[in-house]
């Protein structure tokens, strides 16, 4: 292989994981979008993103894409399921306001990847959004590839429990199911990562299988149970505090949102770890979304008093 | 004569919510158009993923005419009057209204306002945004940046375009003109978003559904049904297979696709080890698609049929393989939990066998069954016990009893159950299977749901039946004890359901089971939870009075005193309500049970006749009926009922007089002059002796033969006897008698009760 086929390869959407990536970030960046990287937190979606939480809020108009590394420990398989993982990658945009063609431009970038729709089977099937840890509801659909669901469509209703006025768009494409899709791979961890073939060719197994063990058994069987409540107590006092010390002196203004969000973000890992430790009844398990909740909608509200919401 | 044509093009409308919004656009959009005087010939609604739409043909092109009087003050009234009414009949002087004079002679104005039909285009136009504003969609939404703006249009996914047009059948029609959320009413829509995506101008319904055909849009709901139905079978006859029919799923996937392809997927055989059920659920719930099985052995193909929404231009061989990739995936998931639920349970691993493991969990985990009834850990104590006591008298072993309802609720915490809550019951079964229990017992976990309704089995084998009875009877008694019956159409948690799968149960299977009774020792510990509450609060009372007795010793006692004579009160109305809601509940049966009666054409006045009795007894009563019923066809019955009639409306008219039950001491014997008395005390004597005799035998064939007897008697009675003698003793006596009689009858039902006759 040649030096140029190489290139080629490592950059085809239909060839390597980062290919697809790349054509999404260019895709994007050509519709005006802020390219951002991740965020720098362990976050169980794309939607915890502060570009997505919080810029969602307020009426100046927002357009960002970003890749968001996605933790849920809950799906850890010890690396023996092909489709389940702790760790995978979203790649988000979210719109504000959405803009009528919507879904026009959603095709277009499954165009842009190498998605034919006159050979396969696009569908928007009815799915509503609701994030109870966020305080956050919105209507739209699971995008369907030939039966396998690879975006997420929602119209944002609320969000932190402030009402969106206007009302973002928000695309969530699922990166490891579209690039199965587009590669043809049935198992996860066969993906091919940079696109390059024989003794070059690095696949997601390769730089994951490793992860998805080691975490699945710190999330299922090592993590301290004690040391995890203890971080939960400690992020949402800390979440309070920063909240209460940024409104100091001035009601009409907020001076502190963005830390005491991260705490919020904090909160809510260290709820979605002792779930998966199995250490949360049902009833209680109400009672920590609620709790993460009260923090979401107190960093929504201070949101709406800054100059991120147009105050 | 002219026609309607609305379509409303939105982003795709989900497909549960398709149906309903396709009738009340056609409900609302006539309704408002008959109320303003605009009758139409006929109108038709349709609905597809994008659009929603309606066709009235043969409206008028104009409102008729409307004329109306309008009474105004009398000749010569003070001006003040004269204004008001002038300015509320529009009349610019007394010169533009009329003079009447009314029956007395009086004269008075009256106003003539004669309105012009307004044009039926205008009318269309004002009713339509407002019907389109106020639509009543499930849940709607807000988009774009209008959303910004307060009492922006909300629909229920982003609305793009409206037709409106309406002209008679030989002209070019004119569009309906409106406005609604930067949206103006046009001609233009849109064919399949893939297929035929390019703008099509519309003039009315038949130009308008040829051009959406030839844009690959199917408008009719129902015709898109018809052609997957068709389509899946004959892709599975093709193949030597049985579609699995599921009209559920029928209907939403023709909800989800303007143009249904039929393609066929597989999936590797291996995964049919999982059972049927699973796999049937794991393709239908998340797949949305069909499964087939073979018609000889009645299994499950590893085949399935999916209906996509675009002739593919590889002819679906892309969409076929890669709805079978995911079908492989989420097979494997629900092999992971397969697997999974049958192996030990981390921190529960030393609680016994992989379903005890999850019951441990169950328990653990404290689920809420319902807040004021207490945990799922709870209920299964309860369930048990009582499946326990049932067991004797439905001919099961108390222990396999008692061991099926520990069970029959441990499933709700395996994963497959967590992932497909439909499936409950048939994994507890399967895999108490496959941990060595008893058949009886594994069976019964899986039975105690039925019947889930009207035609569904009823569990048959004795285990199952006393777990099902026992599950049913302890939702009852709790919903029924903490004051949550169903009303109207509401009924959340299934009671009625469960009411007439005990009726179902015991009648089909011919159990001798006392509901009265078992509901009266069930119901009683919910009051004594709520006792010991209650005991706790005398014991505050009790103590805070003794806090108070330093102060003052006369007070508290005469506080103490006052308090504990409140509980005693309180206890006793608790006593009632208990009472009053066993009965109610008891009479809830009985009106299912009439519904089960008239559903197989018995006669539901002759279960009144028999309930009145208070038997409580479902087997009893419907034997009673029977007979009755029977009893009722014959001469002698139905000469019996009107005698009975004869000498209930004669008591009644008599007990008004003298007080009700005056007449219920045994006639005497020295006051009986007629013979036709004699004849009838010692029928009387003799017929309820026999009917006694029967009754204790539960043969009502036989007491009601030995109450037939009464008929000759009776008829010679009313022939020939004065029950109202001028003798006061003969009167008293005579009307004994026939109270006599309607006791003896009363026997074996409530005749009052029964209609006609």
């Amino acid at each position: 292989m040649t030096h140029s086929e190489a290139t080629i390869q490592s950059l085809d959407p239909k060839k390597s994981f980062q290919g697809l990536i790349l054509t999404l970030q260019n895709f994007w960046a050509r519709k005006g979008a802020v390219i951002l990287q991740p965020y720098d937190m362990e976050v169980g979606a794309g939607t915890f993103h502060p570009a997505t939480t919080l810029r969602s809020l307020g009426k100046k108009p927002w357009k960002a894409a970003y890749v968001q590394p996605s933790r849920r420990p809950k799906d850890g398989r010890y690396g023996e399921n092909p489709n389940r993982l702790q760790h995978y990658y979203q790649y988000q945009v979210i719109l504000k306001p959405s803009p009528d063609n919507l879904q026009e431009l959603y095709l277009e970038s499954l165009a842009a990847i190498g998605v034919d729709a006159a050979l396969h089977d696009i569908r928007f099937v009815e799915d509503d959004w609701e994030s109870p840890t966020l305080g956050a509801w919105g209507l739209g659909w699971e995008c369907w590839c030939d039966g396998m669901e690879v975006s997420q469509f929602t119209y944002f209703q609320q969000v932190a429990g402030v009402e969106c006025a206007p009302v973002s768009g928000e695309l969530t494409y699922g990166l490891e199911r579209l690039a199965m899709y587009v590669q043809g791979v049935e198992n996860v961890y066969d993906l091919n990562f940079n696109g390059l073939d024989g003794d070059e060719r690095i696949t997601y197994g390769d730089v994951f299988l490793q992860a998805e063990q080691e975490y699945s058994r710190h999330n299922f069987e090592a993590a301290n149970v004690e040391k995890l409540f203890g971080d939960f107590s400690r992020a949402e006092a800390e979440c309070k505090a920063l909240l209460a010390f940024g409104e100091q002196g001035d009601d009409e203004h907020h001076k502190m949102v963005l830390p005491a969000y991260d705490q919020c973000i904090k909160a809510s890992h260290a709820f979605n770890l002792l779930d998966a430790r199995g250490v949360i009844s049902v009833t209680e398990r109400q009672s920590y979304i609620l709790r993460v909740r009260e923090l979401a909608k107190a960093c929504g509200a201070a949101w709406m008093k800054t100059e991120g919401a147009g105050v | 004569m002219s026609d309607l044509l609305l379509e409303l093009f939105s982003e795709e409308i989900p497909a549960r919510m398709q149906a309903q919004a396709a009738a009340d656009l056609k409900k609302l959009v006539t309704d408002a158009l008959v109320e303003r005087g605009l009758t139409y010939e006929a109108a038709e609604s349709y609905v597809t993923p994008r659009r929603l739409t309606l066709n009235i043909v043969g409206l008028p092109v104009r409102q008729p005419d409307q004329r109306e009087e309008k009474k105004g003050p009398r000749v010569g009234a003070p001006e003040a009057a004269v204004q008001g009414f002038l300015k509320s009949a529009g009349l610019a002087s007394l010169d533009q209204a009329w003079i009447e004079t009314d029956k007395k002679g009086g004269q008075f104005y009256l106003a003539v306002i004669e309105r012009a039909g307004a044009a039926t285009l205008d009318v269309l136009a004002e009713i339509l945004p407002a019907i389109i504003r106020n639509f009543p969609w499930p849940k709607a939404m807000r988009w774009g940046a209008h959303s910004a703006e307060p009492n922006c249009l909300r629909w229920v996914r982003p609305l793009h375009a409206i037709v409106a047009t309406f002209g008679p059948e030989t002209e070019e029609p004119e569009i309906v003109p409106f406005e609604i959320g930067g949206i103006k009413a046009g001609n233009t829509t849109y064919g399949h978003r893939f297929m035929a995506p390019q703008a099509i101008k519309v003039r009315r319904f038949d130009d308008y559904l040829t051009a959406l055909g030839a844009a690959k849009v199917v408008l009719d709901p129902a015709r898109r049904r018809d052609i997957i139905l068709h389509d899946c079978k004959d892709l599975a006859f093709a193949q030597g297979l049985e579609l699995v029919e599921d009209e559920g799923l029928l209907h939403e996937v023709a909800g989800l696709v303007e143009w249904p392809v039929v393609l066929m997927g597989e999936f590797d055989a291996s995964f049919l080890d999982i059972p049927g059920e699973v796999i049937r659920a794991t393709i239908r719930a998340n797949q949305k698609c069909f499964v087939l099985r073979d018609p000889e052995t009645g299994k499950l193909a590893n085949k399935f049929l999916l209906v996509s929404n675009v002739i593919a231009s590889d002819g679906g061989k892309a969409i076929a393989a890669g709805n079978g990739r995911v079908v492989r995936a989420r097979l494997s998931d629900a092999l992971y939990f397969w697997k999974t639920d049958q192996g030990p349970l981390p921190d529960y691993a030393d609680k016994g066998k992989p379903l005890d493991q999850r019951l441990a969990k169950l328990r653990a985990l404290n689920i809420v069954f319902h807040q004021k009834l207490g945990t799922q850990g709870e209920r299964v104590n309860r369930i048990m016990a009582l499946a326990r006591e049932m067991a004797p008298k439905v001919g099961a072993d108390p222990d396999q009893a008692a061991r099926a309802a520990e069970l029959a609720k441990a499933d709700l915490v395996t994963e497959v159950v967590g992932e497909f809550p439909e499936v409950q019951g048939l994994m507890g079964r399967t895999y108490a299977e496959l941990q060595g229990e008893d058949g009886a017992v594994a069976v019964a976990i899986e039975d105690h749901y039925k019947p889930q309704g009207p035609n569904d089995l009823i569990p048959a084998a004795p285990v199952s039946i006393a777990v099902a009875l026992a599950d049913k009877l302890d939702t009852l008694v709790g919903f029924w004890a903490i004051d949550e019956k169903p009303t109207g159409s509401k009924d959340p948690f299934a009671l009625r359901r469960a009411a007439l799968g005990m009726i179902r149960i015991i009648l089909e299977n011919n159990l001798r089971i006392r509901l009265g009774h078992e509901i009266g020792k069930m119901i009683l510990p919910y009051f004594a939870q709520a006792k010991v509450h209650e005991l706790g609060n005398i014991i505050k009372d009790i103590n805070s009075s003794a806090d108070a007795s330093l102060a003052s010793a006369d007070a508290t006692q005469r506080f103490s005193m006052e308090t504990l004579r409140g509980h005693r009160e309180r206890t006793l109305d608790q006593g009632q309500e208990v009472i009053n809601r066993a009965a109610d509940l008891l009479t809830f049966f009985a009106d299912r049970l009439k519904v089960y009666l008239r559903d197989r054409g018995a006669r539901h006045d002759l279960l009144d006749a028999v309930f009145a009795l208070g038997e409580d007894d479902l087997v009893m009563i419907v034997s009673r009926i029977n007979a009755l019923e029977n009893f009722l066809k014959t001469e002698d019955g139905a000469s019996l009922l009107a005698g009975y009639k004869r000498a209930g409306n004669i008591l009644k008219a008599e007990e008004k007089k003298d007080g009700a039950g005056a007449f219920e001491k045994h006639p005497e014997a020295n006051l009986r002059i007629e013979h036709e008395e004699h004849v009838l005390a010692a029928a009387l004597d003799r017929a309820e002796r026999e009917a006694g005799e029967a009754l204790k035998a539960e043969d009502f064939e036989g007491a009601m033969h030995a109450l037939s007897k009464l008929r000759a008697p009776v008829d010679g009675f009313f022939d020939k006897v004065t029950v109202n003698s001028e003798n006061a003793d003969l009167r008293r006596n005579r009307l004994q008698l026939l109270a006599q009689l309607r006791r003896a009858i009363h026997l074996v039902a409530d005749f009052s009760k029964i209609g006609g006759a």
